[in-house]
């Protein structure tokens, strides 16, 4: 009796996950394996979309994303060990600090990023000031994981200060009294019972990295093209909805893929979707 | 007795503007089972985290063998410590959670592999060697964290309530296997527990604590018949401690009444407390006692009856093997040598201040 009202809480959800990501996923599955000249099935959307430009967006897409997470993994650690091992009142302070950007829509904040970073942007206004030379960030890869990293470090943060939080300090303790000094300590303890923070806090910012074009697009100009900016391009411009939805399977096939790699590293299973 | 291995001298440590141990002096001698024993809050972790070197006193020195080691990281102390959550490294084998400090130490293989056998042996978990600590009872993660700090032969092994969550009779067999396992290692314990009937089972020192202060020292013996102020004498075990005021030497007067005792050299009407064991106290017919009461309570314990006796205006605790019922007329007698009388404190400070051994 209880048993069946549970599964009625479930309702609501269930109708939402058929509607707005089943149905939508074989949608796309349905674009990526037809085109509108030729009746059944066919791979031609996939020989047209595997051209040597695309190819290269998504190696850089791929390494971009991956510099931005492991920028985000050194940045945030220290950070989250700092956050635990301060008192409850200073933490929800800095905790807070670094939410606070969040509340920003990211689109604002990319923008306001072009605007510091721009040729004669605020930046580059101070330098000449100063008698200095200008700095030619913007349109480059560098202004793009600056982006990422700018935009999807809480995200690396939160689940990092919440897996050490829940690590007893005397876990620590127990390792110092054995005789491991603080770096045998670090790496022997610490580490490895953070992984699944590790893991959860890649898998929000390798992802989201990967699959972005508002931030390629507003701090790479139109000179460096990500994957998602290829994406953008063939059902916004092009209007070939078939070739875009072949280029989000090839991604999403390499999103699996890192999420199946990660879970590897994840043994209590707490991080991520499998 | 034996030489004394660690100093604690004139230790300070203030959390947040709190003092939680003042000026506090305490050596601890070679193979002694010493029991910091006290209610929460009284410092004794604290203690026994500068002795591990996880806190650092504000003021004072701990010398270990005559070596300052005030200063002196965990790692580099000759002393391992079981902690009351075991604090077992969930992401390694039993057998990886022993060899920790042995690998740290860079131990060779056989040598450790052998050490890991004598541990699991000495804490009856043979077997255990490739299981997860998660898997593992209360009990038993008990025995793997004490193994896992002596197979690195510390000098001293410190205990921080290490039968805290474990039920009653796990406790019981665990008390057993301590004194046990000291007496194989024939190394010095340190052990911090509020629990008193543990304390006076295992130790061969007590150390009473409240507040910061220490405030008795000795023998579990000593410490049971002999408490030097009424909150050591309240804290160990029930008792009746009564107003009292000394006649002369060997007679003091307890609510009216005149009971001989042994105690000399407190003066002439001077004012006292007087502590009173409730097994130490007789009920014999009305006449034959001392003073007369009411049997008011009557409870069944098991191995005695607890009563509660009224009688010149206190309601005096009482542990016998014989009942009487509620409503009886009895008397109360209690000898000489169950009397124990205690100055009582001038202030508050003095309750709580150093009392040397």
């Amino acid at each position: 009796m209880k048993n069946n009202m549970r599964k009625w809480l479930a309702a609501p959800y269930s109708v939402w996950a058929a509607g707005f990501i089943i149905i939508p996923l074989f949608v796309i599955l349905y674009y990526a394996f037809t085109t509108e000249d030729t009746a059944g099935l066919t791979l031609a959307n996939f020989s047209y979309v595997l051209t040597k430009e695309n190819l290269k967006a998504l190696g850089l897409s791929l390494w971009l994303s991956l510099v931005s997470t492991v920028i985000c993994l050194l940045l945030a650690y220290p950070l989250a060990m700092i956050l635990t091992s301060r008192n409850v009142s200073q933490t929800s302070f800095i905790v807070l600090i670094f939410i606070l950007p969040m509340w920003m829509n990211s689109l604002l904040r990319t923008l306001a990023w072009q605007t510091l970073l721009e040729k004669n942007g605020v930046i580059n206004s101070i330098l000449s000031f100063l008698h200095l030379p200008a700095l030619n960030i913007i349109n480059t890869s560098g202004a793009i994981v600056l982006g990422m990293v700018y935009n999807f470090l809480p995200f690396m943060v939160l689940p990092l200060y919440n897996i050490l939080l829940k690590i007893d300090k005397d876990v620590i303790n127990a390792a110092r009294d054995l005789g491991a000094n603080s770096v045998q300590t670090f790496f022997r303890i610490l580490l490895p019972l953070s992984m699944p923070g590790i893991v959860s806090g890649i898998t929000m910012v390798f992802i989201p990295a990967l699959t972005t074009f508002v931030i390629s697009d507003l701090l790479g100009g139109s000179k460096i093209l990500l994957i998602g900016n290829v994406i953008e391009q063939e059902f916004k411009q092009t209007n070939n909805w078939n070739a875009g939805s072949a280029l989000s399977m090839i991604l999403m096939v390499f999103i699996v893929l890192s999420m199946f790699v990660m879970n590897k590293y994840d043994k209590e299973g707490e991080g991520t979707i499998f | 007795m034996s030489n004394k291995l660690i100093n604690l001298e004139n230790i300070t440590k203030i959390f947040d503007g709190v003092t939680v141990l003042d000026n506090l002096n305490l050596y601890i001698r070679e193979n002694e089972f010493l029991t910091l024993l006290g209610p929460s809050g009284c410092g004794k972790t604290t203690t026994l985290r500068i002795l591990g070197g996880f806190e650092n006193p504000d003021e004072g020195r701990v010398l270990f063998d005559g070596r300052d080691i005030t200063k002196l990281p965990p790692n580099k102390r000759q002393l391992n410590t079981v902690f009351q959550k075991y604090a077992l490294f969930t992401h390694m084998t039993i057998a990886e959670n022993i060899a920790f400090g042995l690998k740290i130490k860079g131990k060779s293989k056989a040598y450790i592999d052998d050490k890991i056998k004598y541990a699991l042996k000495l804490v009856n978990l043979e077997g255990y060697e490739n299981r997860s600590p998660a898997l593992l009872s209360g009990g038993q993660q008990q025995r793997i964290a004490i193994a896992r700090a002596i197979v690195n032969e510390p000098k001293v092994l410190l205990l921080d309530e290490p039968l805290g969550a474990l039920d009653l009779k796990l406790r019981q067999d665990m008390q057993y296997e301590l004194i046990r396992l000291k007496n194989e290692l024939g190394i010095t314990f340190v052990y911090v527990t509020h629990d008193q009937e543990e304390a006076l089972t295992m130790s061969d020192t007590i150390v009473v604590m409240n507040q910061g202060y220490i405030q008795q020292i000795g023998t579990p013996e000593d410490i049971y018949n002999e408490p030097q102020n009424a909150f050591v004498a309240d804290f160990i075990g029930d008792s009746n401690i009564i107003d009292g005021l000394m006649l002369q030497d060997r007679l003091v007067e307890i609510l009216g009444a005149k009971f001989p005792c042994v105690d000399e050299g407190f003066g002439v009407r001077q004012p006292v407390d007087v502590v009173i064991r409730p097994e130490d106290i007789d009920l014999v017919k009305p006449e034959e006692g001392t003073i007369t009461g009411r049997v008011t309570h009557l409870i069944f314990k098991g191995v005695h009856y607890e009563m509660e006796v009224a009688a010149n205006g206190y309601t005096w605790l009482v542990h016998s093997t014989d009942m009487c019922p509620v409503g009886e007329e009895v008397g109360i007698h209690v000898d000489p040598f169950d009397i124990q009388i205690m100055n009582k404190p001038e202030s508050e400070d003095e309750e709580a201040s150093v009392i040397e051994e």
